[in-house]
């Protein structure tokens, strides 16, 4: 789950790490009571999950209240890369002597943490990567063991920040790593982190990624969605514990199981069509789910066909059936649904599909033939 | 011969008295599995449809011989469960089929093991390991499944038992079929259970199953090119998938501009794999190699 900028920083400050003095607004009028509590220059930050907010003007600075009210006004419903802009954050100007950058994240390749570190922060730090390798230093972690205080004054000194204050730098590295382990990062960067005029260490921006698997040990965490625009279908979704994600396309697909609903949206892709959207039921899914799935389809009117590829291990295919059949009775559903049922208890499933004798279910016999059917009557559609 | 499980497996489960634990368990032994004991901390001395019920793993292993772990214990506790398990001498395989385990919890566990026991840890989040007409130690169904000399591996559940249907219905059976999970630090990689195929004198080609995220894949290609000698035709899911958004497994996700499908194709295409970009076409590919 990507966290806005000023919800990192919550986290950031809850684990000790110095932020900037800010606040959110979610009006132009709030933007200006902010400024004003604050005092003084601040700089006005649009709020989106999507980096270059910079350089699509997202970030503009205001001498005074006025000036944020007007700034904020500017940036507050502006689109950024598709993301609608409703909170910005109004911090105080730092006064930036140096930037850097930081992040840690897993490498899952190498199967540990990876701490990286450069000297040049500020900028998009893949095209450092690119340009001038050796400037980006990189470090792995031993997560049983963790960031040892040695290796965090080693990353600081190899990127070449300031020696001068390599200790605090060193122990912000420490709190960052910290709140990556602690709070159940899958990604904690910082660019800039920043060295002020009077030589304290201050993160002036946060990129967070939480790992929504670790929010047991942090319930509060799902408090951070009330702030997202979530897509209303997703949302629906979720709350059904449906696993969607929104597409482009006009295909609706339904499955059971990770790989074979992304696999299902490629051979959709392959025959010539496009998916509607990813919706896997999960395992074991009864009736009620697939009726579930059914009905937040009806809410997509991209949809013009629905694809129902299940093969059935814990998943009963019977049950499926009957969920359909379930929803073609109470359920207004507008499209032809393609049917695929394969695994534990595909004969009875086919059987109770093929008794309803519903105009609208259309039967497949491989996976590969149901989204021929499904793109051809989708093109109809 | 068979890989990882086999006749010689005694499977002891954590998670025995719970529904699904009890659930897949017992499918399990009807295949013929030998399922020797369960373990639920305080249910010690009790029984499960006469299976006995231990408070520790290493109780239940000076019990009853147990040598292979299956974990259904919910999130929150999976880590320590897998950790209890890789402690008991005696055993020598670990397979988790708990969904949800924090990424920072199995990075921890994976290296611990690594520095310790070394038990090989299948999973998390998998469907487990097949040996069909010898033993099951996961969910997968085995009904689909067909003794024959082909490995299988794959990071996703139901894409597998399509995968492993297609070789069944063209009458090609499986020497072993292993479900690696679809989270982001797999216990078991591709290159551990490639390892073990090429080494397996049953096992003439290997069926690989990738899906999007991460660089498992690529490692494999690497791995084919200086150690496989047998065919591998492989599959990757998620062509279509959008950057940035996990597809259902915690790890399938595209960041930035790594882990993508087409990247991993590459990767196996220019070592000699057969890469089919359709799963109805595994069983196809497979046959064409005779």
């Amino acid at each position: 789950m990507d966290l806005f900028e000023y919800q990192g920083k919550s986290l950031f400050a809850r684990m000790g790490v110095p932020v900037p003095q800010g606040r959110i607004a979610r009006t132009p009028a709030e933007a200006r009571a902010a400024a004003g509590e604050l005092g003084g220059r601040v700089v006005v930050k649009a709020q989106v999950q999507v980096g270059g907010r910079g350089k699509a003007g997202g970030v503009k600075l205001a001498a005074d209240a006025g000036e944020a009210e007007a700034r904020a006004a500017e940036i507050l419903g502006m689109d950024i890369k598709g993301h609608t802009v409703r909170i910005v954050l109004i911090e105080q100007v730092s006064d930036i002597a140096a930037e850097w950058y930081v992040s840690f994240t897993l490498d899952r390749g190498a199967k540990q943490h990876l701490a990286m570190v450069s000297a040049k922060g500020g900028m998009d730090i893949e095209g450092v990567a690119a340009e001038d390798p050796a400037a980006l230093v990189k470090m792995h972690i031993d997560p049983v063991i963790g960031l040892a205080e040695w290796q965090a004054r080693e990353l600081v000194y190899r990127a070449g920040l300031d020696r001068a204050s390599a200790r605090a730098s060193a122990a912000v590295l420490l709190k960052l790593y910290g709140a990556f382990v602690g709070l159940d990062c899958d990604l904690v960067e910082v660019n800039p982190l920043i060295l002020t005029g009077s030589g304290e260490v201050v993160a002036l921006d946060s990129k967070v990624t939480l790992d929504s698997n670790g929010f047991f040990r942090h319930p509060d965490f799902e408090d951070f969605r009330a702030d997202f625009t979530e897509d209303p279908l997703e949302k629906m979704a979720r709350e059904r514990d449906l696993n969607f994600i929104k597409l482009e396309g006009s295909v609706g697909i339904i499955g059971n199981g990770a790989g074979l609903v992304m696999s299902t949206l490629d051979v959709v892709s392959l025959v010539g069509g496009s998916a509607a959207n990813f919706l896997d039921v999960g395992g074991g899914a009864g009736a009620d789910t697939i009726r579930n799935a059914l009905d937040v389809l009806t809410r997509d009117e991209a949809v013009r066909v629905v694809l129902i590829n299940i093969f059935g291990g814990i998943t009963r295919c019977d049950l499926v059936a009957q969920g359909i059949v379930e929803a073609l009775g109470s359920l207004e559903l507008p499209w032809p649904i393609v049917v695929r049922l394969d695994g534990t208890n595909a004969t009875a499933g086919r059987a109770i599909l093929a008794q309803a004798a519903s105009a609208s279910v259309v039967p497949a016999a491989t996976m590969r033939e149901a989204a021929e059917r499904a793109v051809e009557l989708a093109g109809r559609a | 011969m068979a890989i990882y499980v086999g006749e010689s497996t005694r499977l002891v489960v954590q998670g025995l008295t719970g529904r699904e634990g009890g659930f897949h368990a017992f499918r399990n032994r009807d295949y013929g599995t030998n399922l020797v004991a369960g373990v639920t901390p305080g249910k010690g001395g009790t029984d499960v449809q006469g299976v006995p019920i231990f408070d520790t793993v290493a109780e239940a292993v000076e019990a009853t011989g147990a040598n292979t772990v299956m974990t259904f214990v919910p999130p929150p506790f999976a880590a320590d469960a897998v950790l209890e398990a890789a402690a008991a001498d005696g055993i020598r395989l670990i397979v988790c089929i708990t969904e949800g385990i924090p990424a920072q919890d199995e990075a921890r566990v994976y290296a611990y093991l690594q520095q310790t026991s070394r038990t090989p840890l299948i999973g998390p989040n998998c469907p487990g390991v097949i040996s069909p007409g010898k033993a099951n130690v996961g969910i997968m169904p085995h009904e689909i499944t067909l003794p024959g000399p082909v490995g299988v591996v794959s990071r996703s559940g139901t894409l597998t038992y399509q995968a492993v249907h297609e070789l069944t219905t063209r009458g090609i059976g499986q020497t072993t079929c292993v479900g690696i999970g679809g989270d982001p630090v797999p216990g078991t990689s591709f290159v551990d259970v490639l390892q073990r195929f090429e080494a397996d004198p049953e096992t003439e080609a290997v069926v690989l199953i990738g899906e999007i995220g991460g660089t498992a894949e690529e490692q494999a290609a690497e791995f084919i090119a200086a150690h496989v000698t047998k065919p591998v035709v492989a599959y990757i899911a998620g062509v279509t998938a959008p950057p940035g958004k996990k597809m259902g497994h915690a790890g399938a996700i595209i960041s930035g501009s790594s882990g993508t499908a087409k990247a991993k194709q590459e990767a196996l295409e220019a070592v000699g794999v057969t890469v089919v970009i359709d799963p109805t076409q595994i069983g196809e590919a497979v046959a064409a190699l005779r």
